[in-house]
C-alpha cells in the first residue's frame, strides 16, 4: 500500500465510521426543535439496530433492514412522545430510561437469540448491499477525494440526504416554521392554532426513526456480530447529543460536525499506519499512548461543550422552550 | 342581517381548583361597538376572555358568536370564529421575523386561496405580503425586522396586525395600555377607533378610568369574579365607575406630606453608565436624595432608568463617576453589601415578571431570601420572623391569597408586585429604590402603594421613585428629575411645574440643567467635598 492509499483510505473511514453520529444528530435536532430534550438517542439506536438487522437479515433485504430500524426506532419514540407529551412527565428522567430500556431490550433479545444469532455474511444480499460502494459518476474519478468521499454505501449517501432534506424543511418549509415556532414559545404557536401535541409526536416519532437507522448502520458496521458485553451503540448516542450543540442545532453544520469529530475519532486506529505513512511529518502520532485516542472521543466532546457554552448565548440557536412540557391552561 | 351582539355569554362559571375566577357571568357585546371590561385584579377579566380565546374552558355556561351558540376548545377555534386576542404578555417567537410571526397561522388570509407548493414553501414574497396588508390596515412595519429587537408598542402592533391579517372581527385586547406612553396609547386609541369604524367589535380589558371613558361605547363591570352590570359609558363618570368596580368609595387624592428638609443621603454624581449592549445608558448623571424626601424620575421608556436603577444596587457596572450614601461611596460594593446599608431596590420590568422574586417559592420563603442572614448564630432558616413578616405584608398590602405558603406564581400579578414591595419595606431601608411598582396595577393596590410609599417617607426615608404616569409623579413627588437618552434634563420642584413642561423635557425640548447658572442635582450641602471642575 503506497502513501497515498494510506491517506486515502484514512479519509475513507472518517466518514464510513461517523456518519452513523450524523444520524443520531439530526434525529436529535428535530426533536429538539420542538423543544423536547430527548436524552434517549442511545437507547432508541440501540433498538433501531437489533430490529433493523434481524429483519434485514431474516428478509435479507437492505431496504428492508432500513425501513424496519426507522420504524421499530419510530414506535419505541412514542414512548417518549405519550410519556411527556401527553402525560407531562419529566423530559430528562424519562430519556434517561428511554436509554436504560433500549439498551436492555438490545441485550435481552441480543441474548435469547445467541444460539441463533444470524451472521451477516450469509445474508449475501444484505451483505453486498452494504459492502459494495456505489459510484458517484465523474466525482468518484477525481484521485484521492473520489475514493474517499464519492464511493460509499447507501447508508452513508441517505444520511447526508436526510440531513440535507432536514435542514431544508427546517428552514425553507411552513411546517418547519411551525415546528421552530413551537420549540421557542409553544403559547405564541398554541395561539395561532397549530396543533402542539400533533407537531411534537409526528416529530419525536420522525427524529427516533432517523436514529434508529443510524444504529442500523452502526451494526453493519461492526459486521453485525453480537457479542453479549458491548452494544453496539458503544455511547455514540451521547456524542450525538452533545454534537447537537456543536451544531447549534443545524443539521446542515451536523454534516461538517460529524466529519471534524470523526476525523479525531479515526485517528485512534490509523494512528500507526499514518506514522508508518509519514514517518517524517506523522511520526509523532505513533509515540502517542493509545488510550490517549480512546479517550480522544470524549476529551473533544468536552472540548466542544466548553467552546459551545463560551460562544455568545444570543447566538445560540438552541430552542427557547427547550425541556419544558407545554400545558395550554397554566397560570 | 347579523344578530344584534357579535358575543353573548351566559352563566359563565370557571374554576382553578377551591378559586372560583368566574361565577355566572352574562355579558353581551353588540355588534361594531368598544365594549371596556373594567374590574381589578384579580377581578377575572383575563381568565372570562381566554375562554373566548380557547386558552380555557369554561366549567359551565353559553357562549353564542353572532346569535349562534359556540364551543370553543382551542385557539383554533376561536380563531375560526373570527375571534383574535392581543394577550398582555405577547404571544410572540421572538427570534422570529415580523413577516414569519404571522405567516405560522394556520392559513394564510385569503383563505387558502393559493395554491400548491407557495402553502407548504417559505418564499420571500410573504415579506412584501405581510408589508401590503399592514399597509391596508394602516399600519407601517418593517417586516424583516425580529422581534427582540422591537420595543414594546411595536410588538403590540405586531400583535394587532396578526389579528387583523386572519380577518377577526372581534377584538380583545387584555391591558394594551400597560406598557405604552402618552403618545402611544393616542395611536393606539386612533387605532381602535378605525377598527370599530370598519364595523368589528372590540372589547379592551383596563382598569384605567380615563382611558375607559375616553375610547369605549359601553362599560361591563367585574368585581371578584362576579358580573356586577354594564353601564353606557356616555351617561357615567369616574366616581361611578369606581364605585362598581370597588362596591365602595374611593379617596382619588394622592397624599403628599411634606416635612423637615434633612441631610443628602444619596448623592450621584457625574454618573456614566453603560447598557447591556455596551452603549451610554447613563450620560454624566447628578442628582441627590434626601431624607423623607421622593425625588421622581420621569422619562421616556428605556432612557436609562434601568440602567441608573441596577447601578445604584450594585447590580451593573459603572463607567465613571460617584455615589455617596451618607457620605460613603458605594461604587465597587456588593449588593449584600449596599443592601446592608439600608439602600433597597424594587424593579418591577414592563413584562412584570421574574425580577426579584422566586416564583415556584411561597411568600415566606422569598421574605427569606433577602433576610436569610440576619439569624448569624444559627445555621438554620429563621422561618419564625419571615412568616411574621409575610403575614404583615399580606394584612398591611391587601395581598389576596389563601395563605402565606402558595407560590407567588400562583397570585395574580398585583399581588406578586405587592409582595415584592413589601418585602423591600419589610427590610427596613433608609434609601428605596422603586422603578414602575403600580405596572398594571388596579386603583386601589395603587393608591395603597402610593400611601405607603409617602408613609415611608415620613419616616425619613429617602425616596427614588421611577415613574410612567406623569399626574402621580406630579401629585406624590416632592421634586422630579426628568431624563432624556440618559442625560438629566433638570430637576423641577413638582409643585411648580407642569405636565406640558415635564412632556418637553422629556423630549429633550427643554434643557434646565443648567438653569440659573448651577447644575442641577448639586446638593449646596453635599457630603461630596472635592468641587467638580
Amino acid at each position: 500500500m503506497n502513501r497515498l492509499d494510506v491517506f486515502t483510505l484514512f479519509l475513507f473511514n472518517i466518514v464510513v465510521y461517523n456518519i452513523p453520529l450524523l444520524y443520531g444528530t439530526v434525529g436529535e435536532i428535530i426533536i429538539e426543535k420542538s423543544g423536547s430534550l430527548n436524552l434517549g438517542v442511545e437507547g432508541i439506536m440501540a433498538v433501531g439496530a437489533i430490529f433493523g438487522y434481524l429483519v434485514g437479515c431474516y428478509t435479507n433485504s437492505l431496504a428492508v433492514g432500513i425501513l424496519t430500524s426507522f420504524i421499530c426506532a419510530g414506535l419505541f419514540g412514542i414512548v417518549f412522545a405519550v410519556l411527556t407529551v401527553t402525560m407531562q412527565a419529566n423530559q430528562n428522567v424519562t430519556g434517561l430510561t428511554m436509554t436504560t430500556f433500549g439498551v436492555g431490550l438490545f441485550f435481552f433479545i441480543g441474548k435469547g437469540l445467541s444460539g441463533s444469532w444470524p451472521v451477516m455474511t450469509q445474508y449475501a444480499s444484505v451483505n453486498d448491499g452494504f459492502k459494495n460502494p456505489i459510484l458517484i459518476p465523474l466525482l468518484s474519478k477525481i484521485p484521492v477525494l473520489g475514493k474517499a468521499f464519492f464511493s460509499h454505501n447507501i447508508l452513508v449517501y441517505l444520511g447526508i440526504l436526510i440531513a440535507v432534506g432536514v435542514w431544508f424543511y427546517m428552514n425553507k418549509t411552513k411546517a418547519g416554521l411551525r415546528l421552530r415556532a413551537i420549540g421557542e414559545n409553544p403559547a405564541a404557536a398554541d395561539s395561532m392554532g397549530i396543533n402542539i401535541t400533533l407537531y411534537k409526536y409526528v416529530h419525536i416519532i420522525l427524529g427516533s426513526g432517523i436514529m434508529g437507522i443510524g444504529g442500523y448502520y452502526m451494526g453493519l458496521n461492526l459486521g453485525g456480530s453480537f457479542e453479549g458485553s458491548n452494544c453496539w451503540i458503544n455511547g455514540y448516542g451521547w456524542i450525538a447529543v452533545a454534537l447537537v450543540i456543536f451544531a447549534n442545532w443545524s443539521t446542515a453544520k451536523a454534516i461538517l460536525g460529524t466529519l471534524v469529530f470523526g476525523f479525531f475519532n479515526t485517528l485512534q486506529i490509523y494512528s500507526g499506519s499514518l506514522a508508518y505513512a509519514f514517518p517524517k511529518a506523522l511520526g509523532f502520532l505513533s509515540k502517542v499512548p493509545p488510550q490517549l485516542y480512546q479517550a480522544l472521543p470524549f476529551i473533544i466532546t468536552a472540548i466542544v461543550l466548553i467552546l459551545t457554552s463560551v460562544r455568545k448565548s444570543n447566538k445560540s440557536a438552541q430552542p427557547a422552550a427547550l425541556g419544558l412540557n407545554y400545558y395550554r391552561e397554566e397560570r | 342581517m347579523a344578530a344584534e351582539y357579535a358575543i353573548e355569554l351566559r352563566n359563565i362559571n370557571k374554576s382553578f381548583g377551591s378559586v372560583a375566577a368566574n361565577k355566572n357571568i352574562n355579558l353581551t357585546v353588540k355588534q361594531g361597538e368598544i365594549l371596556a371590561l373594567l374590574g381589578e385584579n384579580g377581578s377575572g377579566k383575563t381568565t372570562l376572555m381566554n375562554m373566548l380565546s380557547g386558552i380555557y374552558k369554561p366549567d359551565s355556561g353559553q357562549i353564542f358568536v353572532d346569535g349562534k351558540e359556540v364551543v370553543i376548545n382551542s385557539p383554533e377555534d376561536s380563531k375560526k370564529l373570527g375571534i383574535g386576542m392581543v394577550h398582555q404578555h405577547f404571544k410572540l417567537v421572538e427570534i422570529f421575523s415580523a413577516a414569519d410571526n404571522i405567516w405560522l397561522g394556520a392559513e394564510p388570509g385569503d383563505g387558502g386561496k393559493k395554491a400548491g407548493l407557495s402553502r407548504v414553501l417559505l418564499k420571500k414574497e410573504r415579506y412584501d405580503e405581510i408589508a401590503r396588508t399592514a399597509e391596508q390596515f394602516g399600519f407601517h412595519i418593517d417586516p424583516k425586522k425580529p422581534v427582540q429587537a422591537m420595543s414594546v408598542s411595536e410588538k403590540q402592533t405586531l400583535e394587532i396586525i396578526k389579528v387583523l391579517y386572519y380577518g377577526a372581527k372581534i377584538v380583545i385586547l387584555d391591558e394594551p395600555t400597560a406598557v405604552l406612553t402618552v403618545q402611544e396609547i393616542e395611536k393606539l386609541f386612533d387605532i381602535l377607533r378605525k377598527m370599530k369604524a370598519q364595523g368589528r367589535s372590540i372589547i379592551i380589558i383596563s382598569h384605567k378610568l380615563n382611558e375607559v371613558l375616553e375610547i369605549s361605547d359601553r362599560v361591563a363591570i367585574l368585581r371578584k369574579g362576579e358580573y356586577i352590570g354594564t353601564v353606557e359609558t356616555a351617561e357615567t363618570d369616574q366616581e361611578a365607575l369606581t364605585e362598581l368596580m370597588m362596591g365602595k368609595k374611593a379617596d382619588l387624592n394622592i397624599r403628599r406630606t411634606k416635612i423637615e428638609k434633612k441631610n443628602p443621603l444619596l448623592e450621584i454624581r457625574d454618573l456614566t453608565v453603560k447598557n447591556d449592549e455596551g452603549a451610554i445608558a447613563i450620560d454624566h448623571v447628578n442628582f441627590y436624595v434626601r431624607g423623607g424626601e421622593m425625588l421622581g424620575v420621569a422619562g421616556i421608556a428605556g432612557c436609562g432608568q434601568k440602567e441608573l436603577c441596577e447601578a445604584i444596587a450594585g447590580l451593573r457596572k459603572i463607567e465613571s463617576g460617584m455615589m455617596n450614601h451618607n457620605g460613603e461611596s458605594i461604587v465597587g460594593l456588593s449588593p449584600q453589601k449596599i443592601i446592608e446599608m439600608g439602600i433597597s431596590m424594587s424593579f418591577i420590568p414592563e413584562d412584570r415578571l421574574g425580577m426579584g422574586l422566586a416564583p415556584s417559592l411561597s411568600i415566606t420563603d422569598n421574605m427569606i431570601l433577602k433576610k436569610y442572614k440576619n439569624n448569624r448564630l444559627s445555621p438554620l432558616v429563621d422561618r419564625k420572623t419571615a412568616r411574621r413578616d409575610a403575614q404583615e405584608v399580606i394584612d398591611e398590602l391587601e395581598v389576596v391569597t389563601p395563605s402565606a405558603e402558595i407560590p407567588v406564581r400562583r397570585l395574580s400579578g398585583g399581588n406578586v408586585q405587592k409582595v415584592l414591595l413589601g418585602r423591600e419595606i419589610k427590610s427596613e431601608p433608609n434609601v428605596l429604590i422603586t422603578a414602575y411598582p403600580v405596572r398594571g396595577l388596579d386603583i386601589n393596590s395603587s393608591y395603597t402603594i402610593y400611601r405607603i410609599l409617602d408613609d415611608l417617607k415620613q419616616k425619613g426615608v429617602g425616596i427614588l421613585f421611577v415613574g410612567e404616569d406623569l399626574d402621580v409623579l406630579l401629585a406624590l413627588c416632592d421634586k422630579i428629575m426628568v431624563l432624556c437618552h440618559g442625560k438629566v434634563m433638570g430637576v423641577v420642584h413638582a409643585s411648580k411645574t407642569t405636565k406640558e413642561q415635564l412632556g418637553l423635557m422629556m423630549t429633550g425640548v427643554l434643557d434646565l440643567s443648567e438653569a440659573n447658572g448651577k447644575t442641577a442635582g448639586i446638593a449646596k450641602d453635599s457630603n461630596i467635598k472635592e468641587v467638580q471642575p
